[in-house]
């Protein structure tokens, strides 16, 4: 079997050739310098920076606050997704292109935005400081920027999903006694079950390396609220290199290894499409 | 139970059954667009209110300021590279991932996807270990006084890096979906490549490009861990408008901070209103978009 | 690999590439790559140097300018920043970048006062008032007292911080090491943020209203009382602190390839002139010259200072025992 079906089409040969030289000169070769790099300390060198204490810490706040805030966009995501779709309100037009915001947005700007609401003196800080509440300069700053990040990925991704959903199939359950509950537990949940971890899964490999938004409103504590990527810079400044290509290579592999789970995902999301 | 069946169907259905109750709407609108107040809204309204708290003058004081200036220019001269190489890019992956069926094309997408799960600090170190002075060009590089790093070329590599996969990922999908038979009808009629492309499939994709190229450049315009860690920040000649900002921020000004801020949210506000006028207009051609 | 980079980097970035080798190429063009709180410094130095230079050799000169946490700055120099001059905030940076070779051996010798032009020293900020009665070190360890400070790992302020952190307790304890690691480990503990750059501490305590106390330069903390107003914070000197000398040198490698040291060297001995010290004093540095410290003298209290040459055993020791991976700084951020 040869390894391209044939096709009358012109341009293969170049449009490959040209995509896998741009590929490998702007992506590949630098990945593999930074590879390269990292075990030029050898294996042991490379598991003892990766796995120090401290990097295991910044690995628990980045993946912890990054599962926190795609779960808080699961549920809120899917919330708005199912109020845009299936509810006629004055503004939802505009509430829906609103949802590209964080997109649209520099995550900078997010940033300091964030902090300046955060901050005690802001005007959601003010609001939660004298309930002993401190959102700025701890995981829960991590965790709200992150949710901003990470909330047009789920909303995004159901809503075309929800949208193509056969009303019918509800109906069907509602005569045959379901309550409203069950229906959408039962019926239109699973449905959309897979489109929206897809969404779920994609806010959260965007939440893991997120840093221009963090590092504002995060209080950089070692083991607290110090985040990877930020570690990254960190070690670089102590000139240390085998440290700050050692944490690279290991986001590096999580991101590659969340890509995978995310082409599952949505190759199961197609399967659900052309039932 | 027949006879259960059989009465539901007779009777009209009650909403509660096939819809929520008119509360439970409402109440649910209401959860939603206040967490979309709190979220979104609220930290672009406090960029505008923070920007104009001294007055307008002092807004547009800071917007044309000197530093302020040169980091306008060099954030567009960095988009207006990055944006056209990539889009060239994504047209061609599109074309050869769309159009033909070959062994490892999974890979090849997956690899197209990578750059935009990686952490922007990372996209950022690898150039520096490229052509930093201790990476793999630098010494040639300083020999023939080239500046890669810390220097315009640096900035515009972390940028394509960056915003690598956002053509490709929008047209691989419009492209799979249109399918091919109608650049085939083409070469059969004896249509040129490049006729093909200009007069058959760039009518087709245009809308999708379109939006593509927008994200992309929103994401070029406004980066900044990838472009931090190449920048150098030296003033008025490496700092883009997002590391203005940061540095503005550190200098006690917080007004113009924010007035640079609100000019790059002003960007992001075009960005989708332009983005929404595309989707309202050509929603049908963009619906397949959405699917992937 | 070679050649074929080049004509790629000729193809896709040709115009950006001769942008950037023009600017290599100029003559009458110097970069100097500084910390944080030199902003306003530098900002005032380099017109009156620009002048000075017009007015000597009738040469146009642009003076490039980089401000960030002087660590960061150090290796973006070690990575290929063109710095013809360094300014930055402690030796051990410069002995960084004197490790990579950019840096002759023996620099801080070459100018006055261990190459540095101005000193300052590590005083507390607080609140207008002083709400929680902060006087000394011994405060700072108090469980109702927040402490903001830099991470000593990134930022070179922060280093002077703890260092004087650490001799007062050393003092405070007949030099009992276990005790001041102990009092150290307390203070940080109080840290409820730990910024990279001693200016993004200072605006984490007084923009965003965090934490009671900010161990500040004695020159930022001045510079805070004049932007954010002298009815909003105020200083404590403590009993003793530390002599900071953020030191200055040419970078060899890049002023001699780029011919610029005549006006490197130029820029820098213009730090120690008349002109030079009134305008760091004026932007509250301690001045180094006998007759203009002692114009200022009155604005600038006068505290036990220890000096990290005769308290640490220079950069290089302390360095190696406080704030490589697993040294002090590890061990007592780890026991949180």
């Amino acid at each position: 079997m040869r390894w391209k079906s044939p096709s009358p089409l012109p341009g293969f040969g170049l449009t490959l050739g040209y995509t896998i030289a741009y590929l490998s000169l702007i992506v590949l070769i630098p990945l593999a310098g930074l590879a390269l790099r990292a075990s030029g300390a050898g294996w042991d060198g490379f598991l003892s920076a990766a796995l120090a204490p401290r990097v295991i810490d910044a690995f628990k706040v980045s993946f912890g606050c990054a599962l926190i805030a795609a779960l808080i966009n699961l549920v809120f995501g899917l919330l708005v997704a199912w109020v845009l779709v299936r509810y006629d309100f004055p503004g939802r037009k505009l509430a829906d292109a609103f949802v590209d915001l964080p997109f649209a947005l520099p995550t900078a700007v997010a940033g300091i935005a964030l902090a300046s609401l955060y901050a005690p003196q802001g005007w959601f800080g003010a609001l939660l400081a004298p309930l002993g509440v401190q959102v700025a300069f701890g995981p829960l700053g991590i965790i709200v920027a992150l949710t901003f990040i990470g909330l047009p990925f789920v909303v995004r991704t159901v809503e075309p999903v929800l949208q193509d959903f056969e009303r019918e199939q509800e109906e069907v359950a509602a005569m045959l006694g379901a309550t409203r509950a069950s229906v959408f537990f039962r019926v239109i949940l699973p449905s959309i079950l897979p489109a929206l971890l897809t969404g779920f899964a994609l806010a959260f490999a965007r939440a893991v390396g997120e840093y221009g938004s963090v590092i504002f409103i995060a209080g950089n504590l070692p083991g607290v609220s110090e985040i990877a990527p930020l570690l990254i810079v960190i070690k670089l400044e102590q000139y240390d290199y085998v440290g700050a290509t050692s944490i690279a290579v290991m986001m590096l592999l999580a991101s590659f290894v969340l890509l995978l789970a995310i082409n599952l995902l949505q190759r199961w999301t197609r399967s659900y499409d052309v039932r | 139970m027949s006879a259960d069946v059989f009465d539901a169907a007779a009777r009209p259905l009650p909403l509660s059954a096939v819809d929520e109750s008119r509360w439970t709407r409402r109440l649910l609108i209401a959860v939603a667009l206040a967490f979309m107040g709190l979220f979104l809204l609220a930290p672009l309204l406090v960029v505008f209110i923070e920007a104009f708290s001294r007055g307008a003058g002092f807004f547009f004081d800071a917007i044309v300021e000197p530093d302020a200036l040169a980091a306008i220019q060099l954030t567009l001269l960095a988009a207006a590279i990055s944006v056209p190489l990539n889009l060239f890019f994504g047209v061609c992956a599109a074309w050869c991932i769309a159009r033909f069926e070959f062994k490892g094309k999974g890979l090849l997408i997956t690899l197209i996807d990578l750059p935009f799960s990686i952490s922007p600090v990372v996209s950022g170190l690898i150039y520096v270990l490229m052509f930093g002075l201790h990476g793999w060009f630098g010494p040639w590089l300083r020999d023939n006084d080239i500046q890669i790093i810390f220097a315009l070329p640096g900035i515009v590599l972390a940028t394509i890096f960056v915003t690598f996969p956002f053509v490709a990922r929008e047209l691989i999908p419009l492209m799979q979906e249109q399918g091919g038979e109608e650049e085939e009808a083409a070469v059969v009629l004896g249509a040129s490549a490049l006729q093909i492309f200009w007069r058959v499939t760039l009518p087709k994709i245009k809308w999708g490009l379109l939006y593509g190229v927008l994200l992309c450049n929103a994401r070029a315009m406004g980066e900044f861990g990838a472009v931090s860690v190449v920048s150098g920040h030296i003033r008025g000649e490496t700092n883009t408008m997002p590391l203005h900002v940061e540095i503005l921020y550190n200098e006690y000004n917080m007004t113009a901070a924010f007035s640079v801020a609100a000019l790059l949210a002003l960007l992001a506000l075009v960005t989708l209103a332009a983005k929404s006028a595309l989707e309202w207009r050509f929603s049908a051609e963009l619906a397949a978009l959405k699917k992937h | 690999m070679v050649p074929r980079f080049k004509a790629f980097a000729a193809a896709l970035f040709g115009s950006a590439l001769a942008l950037g080798a023009a600017a290599a190429h100029a003559q009458t063009t110097i970069l100097n790559v500084s910390y944080d709180p030199t902003r306003e410094l530098y900002a005032d130095f380099n017109k009156a140097f620009i002048a000075k230079w017009k007015a000597d050799t009738g040469q146009t000169l642009t003076v490039r300018q980089s401000h960030g946490g002087a660590a960061k700055q150090a290796r973006s120099v070690i990575d290929g920043l063109e710095a013809d001059v360094v300014t930055l905030a402690l030796a051990y940076d410069i002995d960084a970048i004197s490790d990579a070779g950019l840096i002759n051996p023996g620099w801080q010798a070459e100018l006055p006062f261990n190459a540095s032009p101005y000193t300052s020293t590590i005083v507390f900020l607080v609140r207008k008032g002083n709400p929680k009665g902060i006087k000394d070190w011994n405060d700072l360890i108090r469980d109702d007292v927040k402490v903001v400070t830099p991470n000593p790992k990134t930022s070179g302020g922060a280093r002077w911080n703890f260092l004087a952190a650490w001799g007062y307790a050393l003092e405070k304890n007949n030099n009992d090491e276990a005790k001041a690691k102990d009092f150290v480990a307390r203070l940080f503990k109080n840290v409820p943020v730990l910024d990279t750059g001693a200016r993004g501490s200072t605006v984490t305590f007084t923009q965003r209203g965090i934490g009671d106390v900010l161990l500040a330069w004695e020159n930022e903390a001045f510079l805070s009382l004049k932007e954010v107003g002298e009815d909003k914070v105020e200083i404590v000197v403590p009993s003793l602190s530390i002599l900071a000398e953020p030191p200055v040198t040419v970078v060899d490698k890049v002023a001699d390839r780029r011919n610029t040291r005549p006006v490197a060297e130029a820029y820098l001995s213009y730090l120690y002139s008349a002109e030079g010290q009134e305008l760091a004093a004026k932007h509250f540095y301690r001045p180094r010259l006998p007759e203009v410290a002692a114009k200022h003298a009155k604005r600038f209290p006068q505290l036990k200072l220890l000096t990290i040459d005769q308290n640490f055993g220079g950069w290089r020791a302390a360095q190696a025992k406080f704030f490589a991976d697993g040294g002090v700084f590890d061990q007592i951020t780890g026991v949180k």
